[in-house]
């Protein structure tokens, strides 16, 4: 564990420090939120419309993210500073995947407010426990995923192609029920509970996907 | 038991990139607290080598034994033993000198008061709060022989030492990194004279082939140009 705060809290500074990486992704979103606004030609949108344009905007900010999780390792040497320690290897995979995890959370701290703000119809209010919820499980899928996914892409010349070209397969099923629970809480009138079917597939995914990386990331390291 | 034991031993090593034969039919023995030479033209398979003996690349054939244990199986024992300073500083460019150095005290659990002595063995105590990036070469390789030595190791494999380095750097670091470390020592580098100086052993390679292996007093005249050619 020791270890594992040891890459996390260089990953924080380095980001703290350079500031490549969360703001690109704000940006994004914001971005990408105007944008909808005007090719769906909508003063505000609820439901399941609104459910589907969040987990789209939030996917592909994260891609952003995730093409970045290795370049400095790649591009200075971090790779071959790790693998000289006698540290276990998957550390790299629990730190990366909760730095990851981290910029994820700043980010929708920023974003979520934003869509409710630019394009929401409904109050976010009454659901927001809810969202936090659902939101912080695609979280996870999304760090694991992205963390596994990047540190295969960085060994390879179209690194920025390969990330998103292998994650977005493999993150449909936890887009789709991370869409599917925020649909209802969406809605005007919300209940304020996700549904729970959804949120066992995507707690599912998350288990799965996370004991996967865990017995396969060692390999990735190996030259 | 360490006296008998060499510190690195080589049997018919062999590695391939695709197609490529970087490394073939490799044997070399090398006693503990000696210095081992390995000199060749650009992409004779020198830095393979070291990497190899780093644990940073499989072998694919033959057999390596690294401070008595098997490579790469028994490469976790080794590790934290090994000093690797190779040709990039594996230093973050925008973290601090101290900043680096205490990241990769964490990975070897080694103290801040370590850090802070190496720091001052290289002279950096006073730069080691400002970025990588604004360094130059030389302060940067200072502070890449300060990771290199960190957590003591007793394997010191050393891709051009002094690259960068002026005269008073490189006395400096002499007692880290130089014969007055008294740690078995591999050294890579392009310039043969200032390797000979340093070395009891020397392995020439050439075309990934071991072309001369031998004491270091025997490398000279024919055997030097031959390597070159």
């Amino acid at each position: 564990m020791n270890t594992v705060l040891t890459i996390l809290r260089k990953d924080l500074r380095l980001e703290l420090r350079t500031f490549e990486t969360i703001p690109s992704m704000v940006l994004f979103s914001l971005a990408s939120f105007v944008i909808f606004h005007f090719a769906l030609n909508r003063a505000t949108i609820e439901g399941q419309l609104a459910a589907g344009v969040l987990t789209a905007t939030l996917l592909f900010a994260a891609m952003l993210a995730v093409n970045r999780l290795f370049v400095a390792e790649r591009e200075q040497g971090g790779f071959d500073a790790f693998l000289l320690a006698p540290v276990d290897r998957t550390a790299l995979l629990l730190a990366k995947a909760s730095a990851l995890f981290i910029f994820l959370v700043v980010l929708e701290v920023v974003a979520v407010p934003a869509f409710a703000l630019l394009l929401l119809g409904p109050s976010l209010g009454p659901a927001l426990i809810g969202i936090v919820a659902v939101v912080a499980l695609v979280d996870v899928a999304l760090a694991v995923i992205g963390t596994l996914v990047s540190a295969i892409a960085i060994h390879t010349r179209a690194r920025d192609l390969i990330g998103p070209v292998v994650a977005l397969p493999l993150l449909i099923p936890a887009l789709i029920a991370c869409a599917r629970a925020l649909g209802p809480l969406l809605q005007t009138h919300a209940s304020g509970s996700p549904p729970a079917k959804w949120l066992a597939i995507l707690a599912l995914y998350d288990v799965v996907f996370a004991l996967l990386a865990y017995a396969v990331f060692d390999f990735l390291l190996e030259d | 038991m360490e006296a008998a034991t060499p510190a690195i031993e080589l049997r018919a090593l062999a590695r391939h990139f695709g197609e490529r034969t970087a490394l073939r039919d490799v044997s070399v023995s090398v006693p503990a607290g000696a210095t081992l030479a390995v000199l060749g033209r650009n992409g004779a398979g020198k830095s393979t080598l070291l990497r190899i003996l780093g644990t940073l690349l499989r072998p694919h054939l033959g057999e390596v034994s690294v401070l008595g244990e098997p490579l790469p199986r028994r490469g976790f024992a080794v590790r934290g033993k090994i000093g690797f300073l190779a040709h990039e500083p594996l230093l973050y460019s925008d973290l601090t000198g101290r900043e680096n150095l205490r990241y990769h005290a964490g990975l070897h659990r080694v103290d801040s008061a370590r850090v802070e002595e190496v720091l001052e063995a290289v002279g950096m105590g006073a730069r080691a709060e400002e970025p990588v990036r604004l360094l130059s070469r030389g302060m940067v390789q200072r502070l890449a022989v300060a990771r290199a030595v960190l957590h003591r190791p007793r394997l010191l494999l050393l891709d051009e030492p002094r690259a960068n380095l002026d005269p008073t750097a490189s006395r400096l670091v002499e007692p880290l990194i130089g014969r007055s470390s008294g740690l078995t020592r591999v050294i890579t580098s392009h310039d043969p004279g200032s390797a000979l100086d340093e070395a009891d052993l020397v392995l020439g390679l050439k075309d990934g082939r071991a072309a001369f292996v031998g004491p270091a007093e025997q490398f000279r005249g024919d055997a030097l140009e031959e390597l070159y050619r």
